[in-house]
C-alpha cells in the first residue's frame, strides 16, 4: 500500500521572465473553477473576481515604457495573516496539503480576511453567481458553485490534488511528480508556471527552489508564502 | 422616602434675610445651582410626569419623519439582503466600508452615557445628576444601532449563528483568536452590564411614575417598578449594587471601544496596525459621545421644558467636558501621525498622500470641526452656556467624528501593499440610505422612549439637594457639601 497520506507542500514557481502576460491561465482557471464571468460595470468599480489576476505594471516613461507582468494568486501563505482573523475558522490551514483553505459553507461572510490579505487575492462573492449562456452547461461537476457572500480564493486546484491522491492510493503506487497539474499551469504556453510538491526531493519545484533569481511576493510581511517568483532579465516588479 | 426626605430637611435657609448683601448671594445661588433651588418634590414629580405625558403636534410629526426614516432603513436592508452585498459600493480592496465605520460611531455615541453616569458618579461630580439618564439612553439605543451593524454588514446573515459559541454536537466553535469575536464579547457585556446598571438607578423613578399615573401607563410602570417601595433596605441595596456596578462597567467601557479599535489594528493593513488605536478610538469615542449628550440635553431641555433642571451650569461643566476630550483626541491624532509620517514608510506615505490628495476635502473638513471648532469657542463660559452655539458646535464634532471613522475604514484600505490593487471607494445608494435610516432609528427609539422612562432622574437630583448645604463665612455663603456614603 503506497503511503500517499504524508504531508505534503504544494508549491508553485512563477517564472516571470516566461511570463507573457497571456492571461491563459486567468482563463483557464476560470473554466476549472466555476468562477462567473464579471460585467464590464463590476470590473470598473473595482471588483473583478478571478482568482488569478495579471498584475500589469509600467516601467520607465513614456516612450521608453517597457510593460511588466506579475500573475498574484493566492499565496498559500505558510503563516497567512487571513488564518487567524476568520471568527468562524472559515479560513483555516489544511495540515496535510500545506495549504491555505476556504470552507465555503462556514464562512458567514465578515471579509476580515479579505482586508487582511496582503496580497489582496481573496474574493467576495457580491452578487449570486450568473453563468451566461451557454457556460452554465460547462461547471466543473468537481466544485462548488459558491453562493452569494462568501469569500473564495485560489486553491491549487485542490479538486485535482485530491483526485490525484486518490488514483495513486487506488493503483497501489506513490503520487508521481508532474501527475498533479492545476488548470493555470496546464493552459501556460510559455511554461512559465512550475506546480508540484516541494517535500518530494525529486520533484522539479524542489529543485529549481534555490534559484538565484528567486524572491517571495512582499517577502518582508514574514508570511512565508508557498509561490515563488523568478525575476525575469531586468524586472525590478516585486523588489 | 422622597417626600419625607424633602420635608424634613432645610437643607437651604436664607442666613439672615435682614442682610440684603447676604440675600442676593442667596438669591444668586438658587439661580445658578440646580442643588441649591429645591422645589417641592411634588412640583418636580409634575414636571417629569407631564413631560412624559405631552405629545403634541410636533412630536406626532417628528415620530412621522424619523418613522419614515426607519423604514427606508428597513427596506433598503431587506433590498441588500436578497441582492446581496454587492449593491453596495465596496469592491476587491476596501471590503469594510460605512457599515464598520457606522459600528464604530454608534459605540463610540454610546460611550459618553456610562461614562458620565459611572465615572462621574466614583468621582462624586454633583453635575451629572440631573444628566446621567439622559446619558444612559444615548448609550442604550446607540449601542443596540450598533450591534445592527455587524448584522447589517456580513454576507450571509443567515448564518451568523456562527459566530457565536453555541455548544453543538460537531463540536465547532468559533475562532477565539479573532478580533471579531473579541469584539462581540466586549460589545454583548456592555450592553448587558449598561442595561442594568441603568434599570437599576430607574427603579425608585419608575415606582415614582407608578404612584402618580393611571391606566396602561400605570400597568407598565408597575411591572417594570419591580415592587419597589423605598425602604432603607432597599434604598442601600440599589446605592451598594450601583457603585460595585459603577466599577465594573468603567473597564468594560474600555474594553469595548479598545475592542472596536483592535478589528482594525490586529490586521497588517498599512494605517490600521498601529499601538495607539486602543487608547485612540477611546478619546474619539468620549469626544464624540460627550457632544452627542450636549446635543441630546439641548433638545430635551427645549422640547420637553427642562429648563429647571438643566442650566447653564451644566452646559458649562459638559462643555469643559468636551474640550479635554478635544484635545485628548488631538493628543492622540497628533502622537498617531506624527510617527507615521517621521517613520516615512512608503505605504504610509501612500495614505498620506490620499489625505491630502483624493480625501483632502473631507481630511480637511475633519481637521476643522474636530480641532478649530471646539478649541476656538469652548473656551469661552459664553459659547459653554449658550444653547444655539453648543449645538453647533456639537453638530459639528459629530460631522468630524463620523468623516474620522469613515476615511480611517474604507479610506486606509483603498491603499495596500500592492499598488495594482489600489481602488477608491465611492459610497452608493444602499449604504446611504443605512446609514440616514439608522440615524432616524436611533432618534425615533429615543423618542419614544423619552414619552416612556423618567429622562431625569429625579432620585439623584433630590439627594444631591439633600446633601447640598450653604455656610456662611464673613459676608460670603459658600456652598458646601456633605458627605454621606
Amino acid at each position: 500500500m503506497a503511503d500517499n497520506t504524508t504531508e505534503h507542500k504544494w508549491t508553485m514557481i512563477v517564472d516571470l521572465d516566461k511570463c507573457t502576460g497571456c492571461q491563459a491561465c486567468v482563463v483557464a482557471c476560470s473554466a476549472e473553477n466555476n468562477i462567473p464571468t464579471p460585467s464590464e460595470d463590476e470590473i470598473l468599480r473595482g471588483r473583478g473576481n478571478q482568482w488569478i489576476r495579471i498584475e500589469r505594471y509600467w516601467e520607465g516613461e513614456y516612450p521608453n515604457v517597457k510593460a511588466r507582468f506579475l500573475p498574484v494568486f493566492c499565496q498559500q501563505c505558510g503563516n497567512a495573516p487571513c488564518e487567524p482573523v476568520c471568527p468562524v475558522y472559515a479560513s483555516y490551514h489544511s495540515e496535510q496539503e500545506n495549504l491555505n483553505v476556504q470552507v465555503y459553507n462556514r464562512c458567514v461572510g465578515t471579509r476580515y480576511c479579505g482586508n487582511n490579505c496582503p496580497y489582496r487575492v481573496r474574493i467576495f462573492n457580491y452578487f449570486a453567481p450568473h453563468f451566461d449562456e451557454p457556460l452554465e452547461q460547462q461547471l466543473n461537476p468537481d466544485v462548488t458553485v459558491r453562493s452569494p457572500g462568501v469569500m473564495e480564493k485560489c486553491t491549487f486546484c485542490i479538486q485535482r490534488i485530491r483526485r490525484g491522491r486518490e488514483t495513486a492510493n487506488a493503483e497501489n503506487r506513490p503520487l508521481e511528480d508532474g501527475e498533479v497539474v492545476p488548470a493555470c499551469v496546464q493552459a501556460c504556453p510559455a511554461d512559465a508556471l512550475v506546480f508540484g510538491d516541494k517535500y518530494d526531493e525529486n520533484s522539479r519545484v524542489a529543485q529549481m527552489v534555490p534559484n538565484e533569481r528567486q524572491f517571495k511576493l512582499l517577502e518582508h510581511m514574514g508570511t512565508e508564502p508557498a509561490v515563488y517568483y523568478l525575476k525575469g532579465g531586468e524586472t525590478h516588479v516585486g523588489e | 422616602m422622597l417626600e419625607s426626605r424633602a420635608d424634613s430637611s432645610p437643607f437651604w435657609q436664607p442666613h439672615d434675610p435682614e442682610d440684603e448683601h447676604l440675600a442676593e448671594q442667596v438669591e444668586h445661588g438658587r439661580e445658578e445651582h440646580l442643588l441649591l433651588d429645591p422645589l417641592p418634590p411634588a412640583e418636580n414629580n409634575a414636571i417629569v410626569l407631564e413631560s412624559m405625558n405631552k405629545t403634541g403636534k410636533a412630536f406626532w410629526m417628528a415620530v412621522l419623519g424619523l418613522g419614515g426614516l426607519t423604514l427606508a432603513f428597513l427596506a433598503t436592508w431587506i433590498v441588500q439582503i436578497f441582492s446581496g452585498i454587492g449593491v453596495t459600493g465596496l469592491n476587491r480592496s476596501v471590503m469594510w466600508g460605512p457599515y464598520i465605520a457606522n459600528l464604530i460611531y454608534f459605540i463610540g455615541i454610546g460611550h459618553a452615557g456610562t461614562f458620565i453616569s459611572a465615572a462621574l458618579r466614583l468621582l462624586r461630580m454633583d453635575f451629572k445628576r440631573p444628566i446621567a439618564r439622559a446619558a444612559e439612553l444615548i448609550t442604550l439605543f446607540g449601542l443596540a444601532v450598533a450591534a445592527l451593524f455587524p448584522i447589517i454588514h456580513v454576507g450571509r446573515i443567515w448564518k451568523l449563528f456562527y459566530m457565536m459559541p453555541i455548544p453543538n454536537q460537531r463540536e465547532l466553535w468559533p475562532n477565539f483568536r479573532s478580533a471579531l469575536f473579541w469584539d462581540m464579547t466586549a460589545i454583548t457585556t456592555y450592553i448587558i452590564g449598561s442595561t442594568l446598571f441603568m434599570y437599576l438607578a430607574l427603579l425608585p423613578d419608575l415606582a415614582m411614575a407608578r404612584d402618580h399615573s393611571t391606566g396602561w401607563r400605570r400597568k407598565i410602570y408597575r411591572a417594570l417598578a419591580l415592587g419597589w417601595r423605598g425602604t432603607e433596605g432597599e434604598w442601600h441595596k440599589m446605592e451598594s449594587t450601583s457603585n460595585i456596578l459603577s466599577y465594573v462597567i468603567i473597564p468594560v467601557m474600555f474594553s469595548v471601544h479598545t475592542g472596536v479599535s483592535w478589528n482594525l489594528a490586529m490586521s497588517i493593513q498599512p494605517g490600521w496596525h498601529s499601538t495607539v488605536f486602543g487608547p485612540f478610538f477611546v478619546a474619539g469615542a468620549l469626544f464624540s459621545g460627550v457632544a452627542a449628550v450636549i446635543l441630546v440635553m439641548i433638545v430635551i431641555r427645549k422640547t420637553m421644558r427642562f429648563g429647571y433642571f438643566l442650566r447653564e451650569e451644566h452646559f458649562n461643566a459638559m462643555g469643559l467636558f468636551l474640550l479635554i476630550m478635544s484635545f485628548t483626541w488631538i493628543y492622540f491624532y497628533f502622537a498617531e501621525w506624527i510617527t507615521n509620517w517621521y517613520g516615512n514608510l512608503p505605504m504610509e506615505k501612500a495614505i498620506q498622500r490620499m489625505l491630502t490628495g483624493d480625501l483632502a476635502p473631507l481630511f480637511y473638513l475633519m481637521l476643522f470641526a474636530n480641532i478649530v471648532v471646539p478649541v476656538g469657542t469652548l473656551w469661552s463660559r459664553r459659547v459653554r452656556t449658550s444653547l444655539p452655539a453648543m449645538f453647533v458646535i456639537c453638530v459639528f464634532i459629530q460631522i468630524g467624528m463620523y468623516i474620522e471613522r469613515v476615511v480611517i475604514v474604507s479610506g486606509f484600505l483603498s491603499r495596500n501593499e500592492l499598488p495594482f490593487n489600489w481602488v477608491n471607494y465611492t459610497p452608493h445608494l444602499p449604504e446611504v440610505l443605512i446609514t440616514i435610516g439608522t440615524f432616524g432609528f436611533l432618534a425615533l427609539m429615543y423618542l419614544l422612549a423619552t414619552r416612556v422612562v423618567p429622562i431625569i432622574p429625579l432620585w439623584e437630583v433630590y439627594e444631591g439637594q439633600a446633601m447640598q448645604a450653604t455656610r456662611r463665612i464673613g459676608r460670603a455663603i459658600l456652598p458646601t457639601r456633605t458627605e454621606s456614603h
